[in-house]
């Protein structure tokens, strides 16, 4: 007992070995200094946006001076029959392009993964395409192309442009995720007597959900709150939610336009969260195994 | 004797992977129903290759497959009566164990009730009941591959395929497997094809055994035959240890020829029909007498000196060098409890063995 005792205490009171004191990667958020450029950056980031929630719920005309709590300005957004209309159109607009995109990603992101075909080097770069391009000039390609066949301009058209800039990113999510499947899976259901479709049903695809689930809201939360493409693509009468909120802006800045701002952040914030948590938990259980 | 039909019949199997990677070449084999059939051979040879034309998931390039009398080629995995049970066991994640075993019986429509009968059925037959709910990631190495068996077992197939089922599993329970696979092919009696490269896993379990190297078959024996009559160095190298020497014939004497080896006196050893030319003996370690010196009349003998003892508790093993630079591997049993070394290095040992127990390779 006195040797062990005797051991272990002349091992506490051996210094720990240090390289100078210069802290290392990890320690240096703990220096003051670095713990100030962090809450610098946050302040920057976030202070504008905590603002405008802020805002929502002040009692005045004007979003210069704070006058007291009220929700009236929410109760007015509720009612606010234009908000209202471009709500259900964003959401028409996201709830379609989501289901379509997400369907077509996947089926891409499979194909992209498993086979072998002419220019498949070419089209896996190509897919990638509107996720690096600017906004912008998908916008006015696609104000370009739907002019050319003489598609008139509407909830249509929104759709379809956004289903055409979200297909890549599910397809990039899908793909990641099987990039890890292992493909004796598939060979064992077959060899147990089920066809391709039941072994894609009961096989592959509760492998891939994860991936498909978290998809599908990146497509969602992309769509919902696309102003740039959705600008070039609308027409009378479909004006969606940011849009509304754009022009809104312009006529004068309200508590009223705050509200409406906050529910779209907490909606696409929601959704995002809901992705991340699908994610970390598939990932987490993986890790267990 | 046996006039009813092989229940695998494989006929000139050629599988060629594009122009340059043959296979398996020509390879033919009959398998009769029942039978514990082991394919055993270095990696590369294309043993996997040959058991996944048996399952379907792969077509050989030239040849007929036949189970049952029926032709296979062009036949789906999902359509021939055959299961297997894969190297990495590949069980379901996301299913539990009753869901794994059920899984082939419910994608082809078999009723609920008989479903729920058989599963439970298999369940006991590889010993994991009450671990129905369980999932795979709850389950221990060894349970996972009875997951497997079981999922196999359960569609009452006429062939289990068995891809190294043993290679994940550690020294111990490998050897517990081995005896337990042997039991369950005896209880449910069908007919069992597995793959291994491990020559001892495939002598213990097997009833015969299918030698392969380079996509051709070198030998089809039971165990005991192919390890006291392998018909090529190929094989007897390949099965244990075995010491080859290589030599000339220079001349009969009764049923024995007497093989020429690089500075000694005339071997004979049995002879195994015409031998001419370049030759290889070879005798098995076990199958050398060592002694002090020379004494009595043994046939074949020559000295040789101790380099290298090896000891494994059971049994020991040694290489000695003769004068002439050939080098012999012996092994005696330690069967009593002395503990001296019997043999230490550096001693001069009387090497000799019975021609009988040599044998005369000539491919």
């Amino acid at each position: 007992m006195s040797t062990l005792s005797s051991a272990s205490s002349a091992l506490a009171a051996r210094p720990r070995p240090r390289r100078g004191d210069l802290p290392t990667p990890l320690e240096y958020a703990r220096t003051t200094w670095m713990k100030l450029v962090f809450l610098a950056s946050f302040v920057f980031l976030y202070f504008p946006i905590i603002t405008l929630v802020a805002f929502s719920f002040n009692d005045s005309r004007r979003n210069i001076t704070w006058k007291g709590f009220t929700l009236d300005y929410y109760e007015k957004a509720f009612n606010n029959d234009h908000l209202h209309e471009a709500f259900v159109n964003s959401m028409i607009v996201a709830g379609c392009s989501t289901l379509v995109s997400t369907v077509l990603g996947a089926m891409l992101g499979i194909a992209l993964y498993r086979f072998r075909f002419p220019f498949k080097g070419a089209i896996d770069g190509w897919i990638h395409l509107p996720i690096v391009i600017p906004e912008i000039c998908m916008g006015v390609a696609m104000l370009a192309f739907f002019h050319l066949v003489n598609i008139p301009l509407g909830l249509f058209t929104i759709t379809a442009s956004h289903i055409a800039f979200t297909i890549p990113f599910v397809a990039v999510v899908v793909r990641a995720r099987m990039g890890g499947f292992d493909e004796s899976l598939e060979e064992v259901s077959e060899d147990l007597g089920a066809n391709r479709w039941q072994t894609f049903w009961n096989v592959t695809f509760p492998y891939l959900r994860p991936g498909v689930i978290a998809g599908a809201l990146l497509a969602f939360t992309l769509s919902i709150d696309d102003f740039v493409i959705t600008f070039f693509t609308s027409g009378p009468g479909s004006t969606t939610f940011p849009i509304k909120i754009y022009s809104m802006v312009r006529f004068s800045v309200t508590p009223e336009v705050n509200a409406a701002s906050t529910i779209l952040i907490v909606l696409t914030l929601g959704l995002t969260i809901a992705a991340m948590a699908v994610q970390s938990r598939t990932g987490r259980r993986e890790r267990v195994r | 004797m046996n006039e009813q039909p092989p229940l695998i019949s494989i006929r000139g199997v050629t599988k060629r992977f594009g122009a340059t990677v043959t296979a398996l070449d020509e390879v033919s084999l009959d398998i009769p129903a029942g039978e514990f059939f082991a394919l055993l051979g270095p990696s590369g040879c294309g043993k996997t290759t040959l058991l996944r034309i048996l399952a379907g998931f792969e077509n050989p390039t030239a040849g007929d497959v036949l189970i049952d009398g029926e032709p296979m080629i062009g036949v789906s995995p999902n359509r021939r009566p055959v299961n297997m049970v894969f190297q990495n066991y590949a069980v379901f994640p996301h299913m539990s164990v009753a869901q794994n075993v059920a899984y082939g019986l419910k994608v082809t429509r078999v009723a609920r009730g008989e479903i729920a009968e058989r599963v439970a059925e298999a369940l006991t037959l590889v010993q994991l009941d009450g671990l129905e709910a369980r999932k795979p990631d709850q389950l221990s190495g060894g349970q996972v591959q009875r997951v497997a068996l079981a999922r196999a077992l359960v569609k009452r197939p006429k062939v289990l395929l068995l891809d190294e089922p043993l290679s994940a599993l550690d020294a111990k329970l490998r050897e517990q497997m081995q005896l337990e696979l042997v039991r369950l092919q005896k209880t449910v009696g069908i007919t069992f094809v597995i793959v291994t490269h491990d020559q001892s896993e495939a002598l213990s379990m097997a009833d015969r055994v299918a030698v392969m190297d380079q996509g051709i078959i070198r030998q089809i024996a039971p165990p005991a035959e192919l390890y006291e009559q392998p018909n090529c160095r190929f094989v007897a190298d390949f099965i244990g240890k075995v010491n080859l020497f290589s030599g000339q014939v220079c001349g009969v004497e009764g049923d024995r020829v007497l093989v020429e080896i690089a500075g000694l006196d005339p071997v004979p050893v049995p002879a195994a029909g015409e031998a001419k030319g370049e030759v290889s003996v070879a005798i098995r370690p076990e199958k050398i007498r060592l002694s002090a010196s020379a004494e009595g009349s043994a046939p074949v003998g020559l000295s040789g000196k101790v380099r290298e003892v090896a000891y494994y508790g059971d049994v020991s093993k040694i290489f000695l060098d003769n004068a002439t630079g050939l080098t012999i591997a012996a092994s005696f049993q330690n069967a009593s409890r002395a503990v001296r070394p019997s043999v230490a290095v550096g001693d001069e040992l009387w090497i000799s063995w019975d021609p009988t127990d040599s044998l005369l390779l000539t491919e």
